[in-house]
């Protein structure tokens, strides 16, 4: 019997990825299953055209050749601006309004059914108003992608300053902090903390906005780039649209990995408890 | 009150604090009722009571954290309003900043007084240094141990050299060893700048062992001193030989027959409440 041996995970990975190719290759075989679910050859060989500056020769995989053309970067680059624009801009307005309604307890009280409102609105469909306002540039995904983002930051800034510890606040204010210090000292960094354990949550969702603004109508990004393929049934490049996007979006996770690995250094991570 | 006598270093005149409950005033608990009580400049007195009666509360009271019902607090001779600026607060549990490195808490106190950042991190240096963590200033409270992170915070709170220090049972988390290792050290630093110390504490022996003076409270609720006894141990003291000497162990009785009807009434009353 064929027992995995822990050792070789990532052959077993890579060996799953290669069964699940090929039996899609051998399902599209038939040219009418090929219309719907497309084929992986194909796919790649797309996704070459699209990423690299020199073609292929016609050969056995490819035979009518593959051109170079080179030409994702204009788009993948507009995703990935309205990404980052989101990101940042979704999360200083969290930021800000979290602080603010944490603070001060009236205004929280009073705006607690709207946030709770907006929150529960399905905001995909903010994307049609968004593209009257801000028209069919990048500004109107940003916008849609922005929403998704501030909520996320919001409710968890809102929960980072309501649960700094008592004790560290007494102590703070025994040493001495006023009203700005401890806003600076106390507040914001335990807010900050909570935002950082939400920020895969709201960079994988900046990224959804983006894309979705972009699916919904747009003249540029990899969500255009698949709502064209679409229009054309060219499923094969839709496919390699959705290859590009979770790679990207995988990278960005990685990258996320990284940068909350070196800030969140104080926190005690497992297996680093008892360092003494 | 005649000029020629220096004023307390902290006074409670006449303290009452009563909790109300958010549903009305059917439920208000009066934690302290008439509480006077006052600690001279550079004397070390512990309060010891039973649990739950409300020591803390008294501490909060002194420290501003918490407004008397009635009462009044002076600090020395001044009323108190707001924060007391002029004491430092040791408390139960963890109060160290978890983002914060060792070093960086105690610095912090100092940058609230505006400090520039060189000198802040000098004077916490010498502060880790005098607890005897100067090579643990980098490390960040999860990577220390319960002990290491008393120390922090007593660093933290000397450094600001408060006039009076206020402490609420600050080692009831450590074990027996450690414990006694951290009174001693109190004891010592306190030896060498005579500050005015409110200790809080369950442990009579730890009272009796540190004080110069330990006030019993009753229980609650309505906490209030019963009982006052001067330590007349010689210092300087070791917490752990101490507690051998004739004198301590006559003292311990005469505290502990006082202190004994309340441990069992509070006793009962926790009893009472769970069931």
């Amino acid at each position: 019997m064929l027992r995995p041996n822990p050792n070789h995970l990532r052959a077993w990975q890579a060996a799953v990825l290669v069964v699940v190719l090929l039996a899609w290759q051998l399902f599209s075989r038939n040219q009418q299953t090929a219309f719907f679910i497309g084929e992986p050859i194909k796919v790649m060989g797309r996704i070459w055209s699209w990423f690299l500056p020199f073609g292929m020769e016609p050969n056995l995989l490819f035979p009518e050749g593959l051109p170079g053309r080179a030409d994702i970067y204009q788009h993948l680059g507009v995703t990935l601006l309205e990404t980052l624009l989101a990101f940042v801009i979704g999360t200083l307005l969290g930021l800000v309004f979290g602080l603010w309604l944490a603070l001060a307890p009236t205004a929280s009280a009073i705006f607690d059914p709207y946030v709770k409102a907006l929150n529960a609105m399905p905001r995909v469909i903010l994307a049609p108003i968004f593209a009257m306002w801000f028209g069919l540039g990048i500004w109107s995904k940003v916008a849609l992608a922005v929403t998704l983002v501030f909520f996320i930051v919001f409710f968890n800034v809102y929960q980072g300053v309501r649960e700094v510890s008592p004790t560290v606040l007494a102590s703070a204010r025994m040493l001495g902090a006023n009203q700005k210090q401890l806003l600076r000292t106390v507040y914001l960094p335990s807010a900050t903390s909570w935002v950082f354990s939400s920020l895969h949550t709201s960079v994988g969702l900046a990224f959804v906005g983006a894309v979705v603004g972009e699916y919904l109508g747009s003249a540029r990004g990899v969500g255009y780039l698949i709502l064209q393929a679409e229009g054309t049934f060219d499923v094969n490049t839709v496919f390699a649209g959705i290859v590009v996007l979770t790679a990207c979006a995988l990278a960005l996770d990685a990258l996320v990995g990284r940068v909350e690995r070196h800030l969140m250094k104080w926190q005690p991570r497992q297996g680093d408890t008892a360092k003494l | 009150m005649n000029a020629a006598v220096p004023p307390h270093a902290l006074e409670f005149d006449a303290i009452d604090v009563t909790f109300r409950s958010r549903d009305g005033q059917d439920h208000a608990y009066t934690a302290v009722a008439a509480t006077t009580l006052h600690v001279a400049a550079g004397e070390f007195v512990s309060v010891v009571g039973p649990t739950g009666c409300g020591k803390s509360t008294l501490l909060n009271v002194a420290a501003g954290l918490l407004p008397a019902t009635a009462g009044e607090v002076r600090v020395f001779g001044q009323r108190l309003q707001g924060i007391n600026r002029r004491a430092g607060y040791m408390f139960q549990s963890d109060a160290l900043m978890p983002w914060r490195s060792a070093i960086a808490n105690v610095m912090v106190g100092l940058q609230y007084r505006r400090l520039p950042d060189a000198e802040a991190r000098a004077q916490a240096q010498a502060w880790l240094d005098r607890v005897g963590l100067g090579g643990f200033g980098d490390r960040y409270p999860h990577q220390l141990s319960g002990g290491m992170r008393k120390r922090t915070a007593l660093a933290q709170t000397l450094a600001l050299d408060p006039d009076i220090i206020l402490m609420d049972e600050p080692f009831s988390a450590l074990d027996i060893q450690t414990r006694q290792l951290m009174e001693n050290e109190v004891l010592a630093l306190w030896a060498a700048r005579r500050k005015a110390v409110l200790f809080i504490t369950h442990d009579l022996d730890e009272a009796i062992a540190m004080s110069d003076r330990v006030v019993v409270l009753s229980a609650g609720p309505g906490t209030h001193p019963i009982g006052e006894f001067a330590i007349d141990l010689p210092r300087p003291r070791d917490v752990a030989e101490v507690r051998s000497q004739p004198r301590f162990v006559e003292l311990h009785t005469q505290i502990w027959s006082v202190l004994r009807d309340e441990v069992l009434k509070g006793y009962a009353q926790q009893l009472g409440k769970a069931a």
